[in-house]
């Protein structure tokens, strides 16, 4: 049954610390339950029919189906975060400061929530057909009994849901002046990391030279495996021995958000319908 | 791809002078009873090749190796294949996560 929990927690922590920072960040905006929860739904169904279909997609392009999947799924989630983060760049201190509740509701509107959905959504689907496919494998074996995979399995669910709460309530701990300071940068970080783990898979496939192996190896010190690392492998991409390309992929995400929020917040200061700051 | 095959073809060509050459398959691990089968496999150091994974159990298994940096699950009666390499020589090691206290095994590069 712990073996089964360990196996169900590692899949799920990813996805959990996804869906964690997304409603961090959206704290406050109208309905992001709906949004959220609604992405959630969603990646399971689409884990469903993912678990269905993974032999063919394992087979498609000569073996690389699943690895040019996954770098797909990961290149649309980084391009929703980027929306995300470029447009609160836009219009997050309008937001803040815009004490006119109706502005606020028409701006909170234009919000790309859906594209935080979407990452919720790509985040659970990655993750949970892998999740189903062992599941299905323990059922249809009988491997250990029925009561080691649902104690197992809702164990591993649980805490994986436990470390995602934990984050939650430790970030809702930051003072409010820091805090979508602070979720902002999360997401950067998230976005770049994804970014980062997109090469990996077009590595994976042939697609994309690796460009040097273990660019750096940490293995010794921070085993990517350990709890910590796991952690630190969702929320800021931590790799114990990248490759280049990787780290590439990392720095050059970063920089381009960078770029675009800084683009977006110098055109968008002389905004004639608004008092000055 | 072909661009993979016409490499592959190009340095056949390259080492022909240098035998037995190494096909374009690479060499083939078999699950079985939650156990690899060879434990033990060969691949040459400084090239591409392919590592295919046949499951021949029911339940699914997951080919794990931090050091290959590979992840990927095997259904029950599946096959996967990997693109690996080019590799230094060495010893990788590689687990099934899913029955990690058997399913273990090295690749042997060099």
């Amino acid at each position: 049954m712990w073996g089964i929990a360990v196996i169900v927690f590692r899949e799920v922590l990813e996805a959990a610390l996804i869906i964690t920072i997304v409603m961090a960040a959206s704290r406050g905006a109208q309905h992001r339950g709906r949004w959220v929860f609604g992405g959630v739904l969603l990646g399971l169904l689409g884990s469903l029919v993912l678990a269905l279909i993974a032999d063919r997609l394992a087979q498609a392009v000569e073996g690389v189906g699943q690895e040019l999947f996954n770098a797909w799924v990961l290149l649309v989630a980084v391009g929703m975060l980027t929306w995300h983060s470029v447009w609160m760049q836009q219009h997050g201190r309008e937001m803040a400061r815009d004490m006119n509740q109706l502005g606020r509701e028409v701006l909170e509107g234009q919000r790309p929530l859906h594209g935080l959905s979407v990452v919720v959504g790509l985040a659970v689907l990655r993750e949970g057909s892998e999740l189903i496919l062992f599941l299905y494998g323990l059922v249809s074996a009988e491997e250990g009994g029925l009561m080691a995979l649902f104690g197992g399995g809702g164990l591993g669910l649980l805490l994986g849901a436990l470390v995602g709460l934990v984050l939650y309530f430790g970030l809702a701990k930051i003072p409010l002046r820091y805090f979508f300071s602070v979720t902002g940068l999360l997401i950067l970080f998230l976005t770049a990391g994804l970014a980062a783990q997109a090469a990996a898979f077009l590595v994976e496939a042939d697609w994309l030279p690796a460009l040097g192996q273990g660019v750096w190896d940490t293995s010794e010190w921070l085993p990517e495996k350990s709890l910590i690392g796991q952690i630190l492998h969702a929320l800021v991409g931590y790799v114990d021995h990248p490759d280049g390309i990787e780290v590439l992929f990392y720095i050059g995400t970063l920089l381009l958000t960078h770029l675009m929020m800084r683009m977006v917040a110098h055109s968008s200061r002389p905004n004639p319908g608004h008092k000055g700051a | 791809m072909s661009s993979l095959r016409l490499t592959a073809a190009s340095l056949v060509l390259a080492c022909s002078s240098m035998a037995p050459l190494f096909a374009a398959e690479g060499p083939t691990l078999v699950i079985r009873n939650h156990h690899f089968e060879p434990e033990e496999v060969m691949a040459p150091a400084g090239q591409k090749f392919k590592l295919i994974v046949r499951n021949e159990d029911a339940t699914p298994e997951e080919f794990e190796s931090k050091t290959l940096k590979r992840e990927k699950v095997v259904k029950g009666h599946g096959e996967i294949v990997m693109n690996l390499g080019p590799l230094e020589a060495g010893t990788y090691d590689f687990v099934g996560e899913f029955h990690e206290s058997t399913a273990k095994g090295r690749l042997v590069v060099r």
